[in-house]
């Protein structure tokens, strides 16, 4: 063998970075403990894979996370053990609802320590197991390339989700060096996760769907997490359906397209649930019928046949049967659907019902005037309603939108309309305060030029504020829009509709200055409080560039979310406003 | 309904963990569980029992796909098959009871694999029907100790559950 095939002798530090390096990881979010400090000072006698040192372990999870939500491929976590680890549990649980590709770090104590409850030693096997796509525990140093190597083809394929390494101490020891050779790609014979979809089954949908008088098109996030929003948009044009998008899918049907009928759900759009509550077909394209989305599920959509595209075949008739099945990647599935449907051009099988759909469009458009997303204008406070259109004027409609959890992220969700996938990011399935600040970070580093806005609430932004100063350390120019109503307002509002408006614990007193708390991070801070201020602020604040603004927007405390489905009820049953029902 | 979910797993450590912590985890009953090596060392086979209706047992059986480590499935129960079970009892055998004890287990064509002065124990291997309706027979003599392995399952005739 001739010197240059000869692998590299390293440590298992130093092989675990390279490994990232090999897998294309630009950035790593951690902070360092006992149990990394092998692989942090292999980090630091290298260049290529960069690190950022949060304040917190839940925010580099969030940042990874939310890397991945904008750019497709896993964000990478380095944490400690013991504390670090448990830190980062929730951003674990939040990529893991969500079916985000993320690759979790962590550090644990020496192999011979370990089951001794040495210091700093937690079972981070057990406790992230329900809450992982996977984990590993490296048990030979040898292997870190190729567990590297898994974790990342685990994360990133079929429906993705968060994979934990879990690194005993020894495992990265300088001294110790082993022949480096990072593997192409790998196969696993308990894992064949690239199904490309039946096609009689294609078959059977697609002819449904021609056939159909009232048909919907459902889709969530697996349309963006599977990049097929064209291929969704080209089919839904074709067949001249109505889109509505899941909170998860938002982005992924331009919004601004008349076949666009707004988010369904909860918190839809009154069009939206009528729609899918009168459909005769729904075709479900990567969306999973969350107990958000369907309400009671005895009631919902009763005359409608479905048919559900989805990768993972346990989201299949879990809580809402399916009549037509396909299982397989969205991307290849909905291609194949387009094939079939080139084929079937000009002969009368590929014709629509085109009669029936006129009326359907004409019954939808009447449902588009009932409540149209109307919200009251009021002269001395500011709506966040209008905070949120006036920031889609501001960015045009192209910002990454980032949110907590709240109202705010409801409003974000409604109101910022979408056009673009990978742009609106939030946590929906776990719904995790918290999540908005780390998530606008992440999508900042990567992508510099663009503009990052994160819309939150005077409650979700304080569960980490800390990275502010994170933001200053890396230059992060997010802009924060902190819709403040000076209450934990989504609480408030069940407080007010079944609670007789008794606010246990949902106001949030002695809230700090936040102008001046942005100022103390080095920041621009800039408080809000008339709606004549709003338009300079944006103005203001849109202009510096490379800052970090964040906007103290006092905003109308009393408002509520609407429309909301009515607990228990059928898609279509809904309150419209505080005096508003169906 | 019941049913028999026959499981080859990859031999590693944390791989059975998994399957329990799913059945905790999402709720589901186990009504036994076994598990041990295959003649080949890199995979383990669980036999799993467990109740529910169809909808509950499709999403098991998804379920347990979805995990990484997990190779194959199969629900014995839609097929003809065979299902084992060994369970050993300690009774109080004394007097005239020793008599009747080993007229009853000589029924069920159980074994007595120890004998003390005054207690039998007893192996019954057969379904798990076979094995309670043993223990039923068993009622007018003291039971001391039972001790089931749980049950272990395989489809009948050329349908087999390899790589
Ligand atoms: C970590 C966490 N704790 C608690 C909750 C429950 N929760 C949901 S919304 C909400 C209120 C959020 O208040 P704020 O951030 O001010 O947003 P607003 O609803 O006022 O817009 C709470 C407490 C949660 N989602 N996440
Ligand atoms: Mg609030």
């Amino acid at each position: 063998m001739s010197q240059q095939n000869q692998p590299e002798m390293l440590s298992g530090g130093a092989m675990l970075v390279r490994a990232l390096h090999d897998e294309g990881v630009e950035y790593v979010y951690g902070y360092p403990g006992g149990a990394v400090l092998h692989i942090y000072d292999a980090l630091f006698q290298q260049n290529d894979v960069k690190h950022v040192l949060v304040r917190h372990e839940q925010a580099a999870t969030h940042m990874a996370d939310a890397y991945a939500r904008a750019s497709g491929k896993a964000g990478v976590v380095l944490v400690t053990s013991g504390p670090g680890a448990t830190n980062a549990v929730t951003g674990i649980a939040t990529a893991y609802m969500d079916s985000i590709p993320m690759v979790v770090i962590c550090g644990q104590v020496m192999s011979h320590l370990i089951g001794d409850d040495a210091f700093q030693e937690t079972d981070m096997m057990g406790i992230s197991r329900p809450i992982v796509k996977h984990n590993m525990s490296v048990r030979n140093p040898a292997e870190i390339p190729m567990m590297v190597k898994k974790a990342f083809y685990i994360a990133q394929s079929g429906r993705p989700g968060p994979v934990v390494l879990d690194i005993p101490k020894d495992m990265t020891i300088p001294s110790q060096k082993f022949p480096y050779d990072y593997p192409k790609d790998i196969k696993l014979r308990s894992y064949n996760p690239n199904a490309k979809g039946h096609p009689g089954q294609i078959k059977k949908a697609l002819q449904t769907l021609l056939a159909a008088k009232k048909p919907v098109l459902y889709s969530g996030g697996g349309v963006i997490l599977g990049r097929a929003s064209d291929e969704l948009t080209e089919l839904a044009r074709r067949l001249n359906l109505p889109v509505t998008n899941t909170l998860m899918g938002l982005g992924a049907y331009p919004a601004s397209d008349p076949q666009f009928i707004g988010m369904l759900g909860m918190h839809g759009s009154f069009e939206a649930n009528q729609v899918m509550h009168n459909a005769d077909v729904i075709f479900a394209v990567g969306a999973r019928f969350d107990d958000r989305v369907t309400n009671a599920t005895k009631k919902f959509c009763p005359n409608a046949t479905i048919i559900h595209i989805d990768i993972d075949p346990a989201s299949i008739s879990k809580t809402i049967n399916a009549h037509i099945p396909i299982v397989g990647l969205v991307k290849p599935v909905l291609q194949e659907m387009l094939s079939q449907l080139d084929k079937l051009q000009g002969k009368a099988e590929g014709k629509l019902d085109q009669v029936a759909l006129a009326n359907w469009w004409n019954q939808i458009n009447q449902w588009r005037e009932v409540h149209g997303g109307r919200y009251q204008q009021r002269a001395e406070l500011l709506m966040p309603q209008a905070v949120i259109e006036a920031v889609h004027r501001h960015t045009k409609g192209d910002a990454y939108v980032t949110s907590d959890v709240g109202q705010h992220q409801m409003f974000a969700a409604q109101y910022y309309k979408f056009d673009k996938p990978n742009r609106w990011i939030n946590s929906g399935g776990l719904g995790t305060m918290g999540f908005g600040l780390p998530a606008a970070m992440g999508v900042k580093l990567h992508y510099p030029d663009a503009e990052v806005v994160c819309v939150t609430g005077e409650g979700s932004i304080q569960m980490n504020i800390q990275e502010l100063s994170t933001c200053k350390q890396y230059g992060l120019g997010v802009k924060i829009i902190n819709l403040n109503n000076g209450y934990l307002g989504m609480v408030k509002q069940w407080q007010d509709m079944n609670y007789d408006s008794r606010y246990s614990s949902s106001y949030m007193d002695s809230l700090p200055d936040f102008v001046k708390l942005a100022e103390a991070y080095g920041h621009v801070g800039i408080r809000v409080t008339t709606p004549e201020e709003l338009e300079p602020a944006l103005e203001r604040a849109f202009a510096l560039k490379d800052r970090l603004v964040f906007l103290d927007i006092h905003i109308d405390p009393k408002e509520h979310v609407y429309p909301m489905q009515v607990p228990g009820g059928a898609m279509n049953e809904m309150f419209l406003s505080k005096t508003e029902r169906t | 309904m019941r049913h028999i979910i026959a499981v080859l797993l990859e031999n590693e450590s944390g791989a059975l963990a998994r399957v329990v912590g799913l059945f905790a985890q999402r709720g589901y009953n186990i009504d036994s569980l076994t598990v041990a090596a295959t003649e080949d060392p890199t995979l383990s086979r669980l036999t799993l029992v467990t109740r529910g209706d169809d909808q509950v047992i499709e999403q098991i059986t998804k379920q347990l796909h979805k995990l990484i480590e997990v190779v194959k499935l199969v629900d014995l129960s839609d097929n003809a098959h065979i299902e084992r079970e060994l369970m050993m009892v300690k009774v109080k055998a004394s007097g005239d009871q020793r008599e009747e004890v080993k007229r009853c287990a000589d029924i069920f064509r159980a074994q007595i694999i120890d004998v003390s002065p005054t207690t039998y124990t007893i192996q019954v291997v057969g379904t798990s029907d076979k094995l309670e309706a043993f223990i039923q027979a068993l009622c007018n003599t003291q039971i001391l100790e039972v001790v089931r392995t749980g049950v272990s399952g395989i489809s009948r005739g050329e349908r087999s559950l390899a790589l």
